[in-house]
């Protein structure tokens, strides 16, 4: 790894001013998962990287049952499946914070991480999608918000200009009645990347017989995460069932637009987004009705 | 080009001072800088578990951890696993149900077996899997090293 400059802010100020002074020359730290293995490797360089491990508002899990969550950026997973309140309510984060990498990357790498790295197969940003989440960035000119459908722009790139962070990520409080799921497929059991991933998230009504609402979202099958409105809709005022379902995973299915690769081909990848949308609206409906 | 930063930390309960750049890895530190050789290096970008130790109470790969990172934190590397006494349980499973071949692997699964049983003395095979999954070994073939951690339970309670 060539020579950097490292600093420690205390302070959100103190960390935009840090990642400010050097513009897209300076790097964030959170976990370090993605960058050190990046900077060493030469796919990404920095004079500076801003550790943001000691900024308070980076580091915390906050959940109210009217506004919901709100991760700190830096927080790593593990602290998400440690925390009460978030295995009680948002099970379906659960689901991406539990199977990222290994139970040591899981010690360091964040939700947060996850997001700002914008990598098509991240594992934690569907859930995150599905459940409405949205971003909240900091940087010299001032705070704003930005839908996490909205926030990757491509492959390692997103929405944050020079000089801004991600310091949190809000997650509305989950309704009544609702559910949601994660999965992916990998050839192994553990420690790979998505061939294919999706997160799904359902609103019932009381009966737990019909959808009110439904979000989901697609990994490793766009340049970018992707948000299949239209699948999600269109199980909108529907009865549950194995039809409305179908229709959802062909809706999600034709929103995949996948390359071959290495990992997987084309034709592989539309047929697990298919399977995958099944299988998670399927979980998120038992969980919706509590029964699991 | 950025200089030496004086990095307190604790390592395997020692109050520990070194200095280094702030693009060395923890494991660099550990190897290179405190002569701590333990620790061992494989894949160098985090898939291999074998520089696993124990970083604030989780495990982690020291690779991807910078030494300057280790400011005020508690470590523990495989060198503190054992005590003057001997060896922990959890090595002397290792040891009789012959868990390793090159051991090059070894000290990043006692450190993460050990991280596993403090907390889930009584976890399952799969558990058990599940928890080892990152850390890779090219030899044994893992059999022998999940009934070593199932060996390590038992003398744990014993």
């Amino acid at each position: 790894m060539e020579a950097i400059e490292f600093t420690t802010p205390k302070t959100i100020d103190e960390a935009v001013q840090a990642m400010a002074s050097k513009g897209d020359r300076a790097r964030a730290l959170a976990g370090g998962t993605d960058l050190l293995v990046q900077l060493r490797g030469g796919r990404r360089s920095a004079d500076l990287v801003v550790d943001l491990k000691e900024v308070p508002e980076l580091n915390e899990i906050s959940y109210r049952p009217g506004s919901g969550l709100t991760i700190g950026a830096a927080t790593p997973c593990y602290r998400l499946y440690a925390n009460a309140d978030v295995a009680a309510n948002y099970p379906g984060l659960v689901d991406s914070a539990s199977l990222i990498g290994s139970i040591q990357i899981q010690g360091r790498a964040s939700f947060g991480g996850n997001l700002c790295n914008s990598a098509p197969s991240a594992d934690a940003i569907p859930p995150m999608i599905a459940l409405g989440a949205v971003a909240n960035i900091v940087g010299p000119s001032g705070s704003r918000q930005v839908p996490v459908e909205d926030f990757c722009t491509g492959p390692g790139r997103n929405v944050l200009e020079p000089g801004e962070l991600l310091v949190s990520i809000n997650i509305p409080a989950p309704a009544a009645n609702s559910g949601a799921n994660y999965l992916r497929f990998i050839p192994r059991n553990e420690m790979d990347i998505a061939v294919a991933g999706v997160g799904s998230a359902v609103v019932l009504d009381a009966s737990g017989q019909n959808f009110v609402s439904a979000r989901i979202a697609l990994a490793s099958v766009a340049p970018t995460p992707v948000f299949s409105k239209a699948a999600g809709d269109s199980l909108a005022g529907k009865a549950v069932s194995d039809e409305a379902i179908e229709e959802a995973a062909r809706l999600a299915m034709e929103d995949a637009k996948p390359i071959t690769d290495m990992r997987g081909t084309i034709r592989q990848r539309i047929h697990l987004v298919g399977v995958l949308t099944r299988r998670t609206l399927n979980n998120a409906i038992k969980r919706a009705r509590g029964e699991e | 080009m950025p200089g030496l930063v004086h990095v307190s930390t604790t390592i395997n309960g020692n109050p520990t001072d070194f200095l280094c750049e702030p693009r060395q890895s923890l494991l660099e530190v550990l190897r290179d800088v405190l002569g701590m050789t333990g620790t061992k290096e494989g894949c160098n970008d985090g898939n291999c578990g074998a520089c696993t130790v124990v970083f604030d109470g989780r495990i982690v790969t020291s690779c991807l951890v910078l030494g300057v990172e280790a400011q005020d934190k508690e470590i523990t590397t495989i060198e503190g696993v054992a005590t003057p006494e001997g060896l922990h349980p959890v090595q002397q499973a290792f040891l009789e149900n012959a868990a390793l071949q090159c051991g090059i692997c070894t000290p990043g699964f006692i450190v993460a077996t050990k991280a596993l049983l403090d907390r889930e003395p009584d976890a399952d095979e799969g558990r058990i899997r599940h928890w080892l999954a990152g850390n890779l070994c090219r030899c044994t073939g893992y059999d022998k090293i999940v009934r070593a951690v199932l060996d390590a339970e038992d003398k744990m309670k014993a």
